[in-house]
């Protein structure tokens, strides 16, 4: 017994010592953290504003088509013009659809750095256009779903009541809506948070790009790509709490 | 009864998939103030569609609709404010879920009448008392039976001070136990001389409440009358056929 404790003892100081001197190979020596610090301050940026232009882009999108799909009858009716200008709008939408959710985001990432924005030389922006708008279309088809499940009984007790058709989606559909699709938006979230790991091909400098520029100097892969993963763990994690209060907060009024 | 029309429909068709499907077939119908107009049919008749066409749930293909003189089929004419003076009562009850009671009859009241909240909310528990539910006030939709919702429909209706209450089989997914209470609620806003169109299955209720009954088949009305004459002395093969089976 006391032997095999010490022989325990010595393994893992002699493992614990090699742990700390590739740790401070990885993370101190020439302030080397510090491409972790600011590629997770830039992963941050890109997923905070790109989410935020996602969802912006999905509840225009997700207006448009629910707005064409449940008045096309009554716009045809009794409003031609307006029906040509939706129809034509909804068109649009369905286009940006099927064109952002067909090519993968790197493509987009690529196209966005290499050909559109070829003259801006602010790659955090190019970033956050080209993940907001691949976004957009997956927070427009949460959106539309959302809006959609809602029993149609909804949307005519509203109206019956003299609600127009946007005031019916503000005071009646939009609040259940919003319970619904809070899940399947987190969902989104995380998966933009890994997806702009892509970033590093059009040389900005994120997170997963600073552990890879770590391992690049250090020659070691364990430390750095571990650490990285950790930092996505605990960003995930906390989102995850984080929303999962604000749900718990949103049931309150239910019953 | 006095000869004021309320609700005047001309020619009223609705047909799918370019006439192939003629759900309603030319329907002209009067209706005045103060009347309870039952309409019974088959399943498949148009009567649900007809209800619904009154205040433009469904857009007719041909004909008018004119409510207090102005045609509602007219693009022109401002279809939600029409809409406040009509309400409906839904097979579904269509309770808002996410609402108390009190907030699903005040808020049409507060948001288009612009009625303060005071006001509105002392309204709704003066109506939840008269239909026996004004302890439910703080509820939600959720904890309440079949019964209690179709009522508190009705008086989410009532709320917004209609000409007309439009009923759409509002006992039809009821169980049976509770098509009594709501039921009794339509009669006593019968006698208090609203003015209503009922579709319905409840044949009792037309007998008894109805001041003039309809009967639709295939999208046209086949024959109305009282009540009475048209329950005891049916006049065409169609409404005998029908009433042998329900009655």
């Amino acid at each position: 017994m006391g032997a095999w404790f010490e022989g325990f003892k010595a393994n893992a100081g002699a493992w614990f010592e090699d742990f700390k001197a590739t740790f401070q190979l990885n993370f101190i020596d020439d302030d080397r953290y510090m491409y972790l610090v600011n590629g997770l301050k830039n992963t941050l940026i890109i997923t905070v504003f790109a989410a935020l232009l996602g969802i912006a882009l999905g509840i225009i999108v997700a207006s448009v088509r629910t707005t064409f799909d449940k008045n096309e009858e009554s716009m045809r009716m009794r409003n031609k013009g307006l029906y040509i200008v939706m129809k034509i709008a909804n068109t649009v939408c369905k286009v940006y659809l099927t064109v952002i959710r067909g090519t993968p985001v790197v493509v987009q990432l690529m196209i966005m750095y290499f050909i559109i924005m070829a003259s801006s030389t602010n790659s955090v922006l190019i970033a956050v256009l080209a993940f907001g708008i691949n976004s957009g279309a997956y927070v427009a088809e949460i959106f539309r779903g959302g809006i959609m499940s809602i029993d149609n009984g909804q949307f005519e007790a509203g109206r019956s009541l003299g609600f127009s058709y946007f005031r019916t989606m503000y005071h009646i559909v939009v609040p259940q809506v919003i319970k619904n699709v809070l899940p399947a938006l987190l969902n989104e979230c995380i998966a933009l948070l890994k997806e702009t790991s892509v970033a590093g091909y059009v040389s900005i400098q994120d997170l997963t790009k600073g552990g890879d520029i770590i391992r690049g100097r250090t020659y070691s892969a364990f430390m750095p790509l571990i650490m990285v993963a950790l930092i996505y763990l605990i960003v995930v994690v906390v989102l995850t709490w984080l929303v999962g209060k604000v749900e718990r907060r949103l049931k309150v009024s239910e019953r | 009864m006095n000869d004021n029309v309320l609700i005047k429909v001309e020619g009223l068709k609705k047909h799918y998939k370019g006439g192939a499907i003629k759900a309603l077939d030319g329907i002209d119908m009067e209706i005045r103030q103060g009347e309870v107009v039952v309409i019974i049919g088959p399943s498949g008749s148009g009567k649900s569609t007809f209800l619904r066409s009154l205040n433009l749930l469904e857009y007719p293909t041909e004909g008018h609709i004119y409510i207090d003189g102005a045609d509602i089929t007219n693009p022109k004419v401002n279809l939600n404010r029409h809409r406040q003076k009509m309400g409906m009562v839904f097979q579904h009850f269509n309770l808002f879920p996410h609402m108390t009671i009190l907030g699903n009859m005040t808020l049409a009241p507060i948001k288009l009448l612009k009625m303060p909240k005071k006001e509105a909310e002392q309204m709704a528990m003066e109506l939840l008392e008269r239909v026996g539910l004004g302890d439910r006030a703080a509820a939600y939709p959720g904890q309440l039976s079949g019964g209690q919702k179709q009522r508190i429909a009705i008086v989410r209706a009532l709320c917004m001070k209609p000409e007309v209450l439009l009923f759409d089989e509002p006992t039809s997914a009821l169980d049976p136990e509770m098509v009594g209470e709501v039921l009794d609620v339509m009669k006593e806003l019968a006698k208090d001389g609203m003015t209503m169109v009922v579709v319905t299955h409840e044949m009792g209720f037309a007998r008894e409440v109805g001041s003039r009954v309809v009967f639709m088949a295939d999208g046209m009305v086949v024959e109305e009358n009282d009540p009475q004459t048209l329950f005891t002395n049916p006049q065409s093969p169609r409404l005998q056929d029908f009433l042998a089976k329900v009655l």
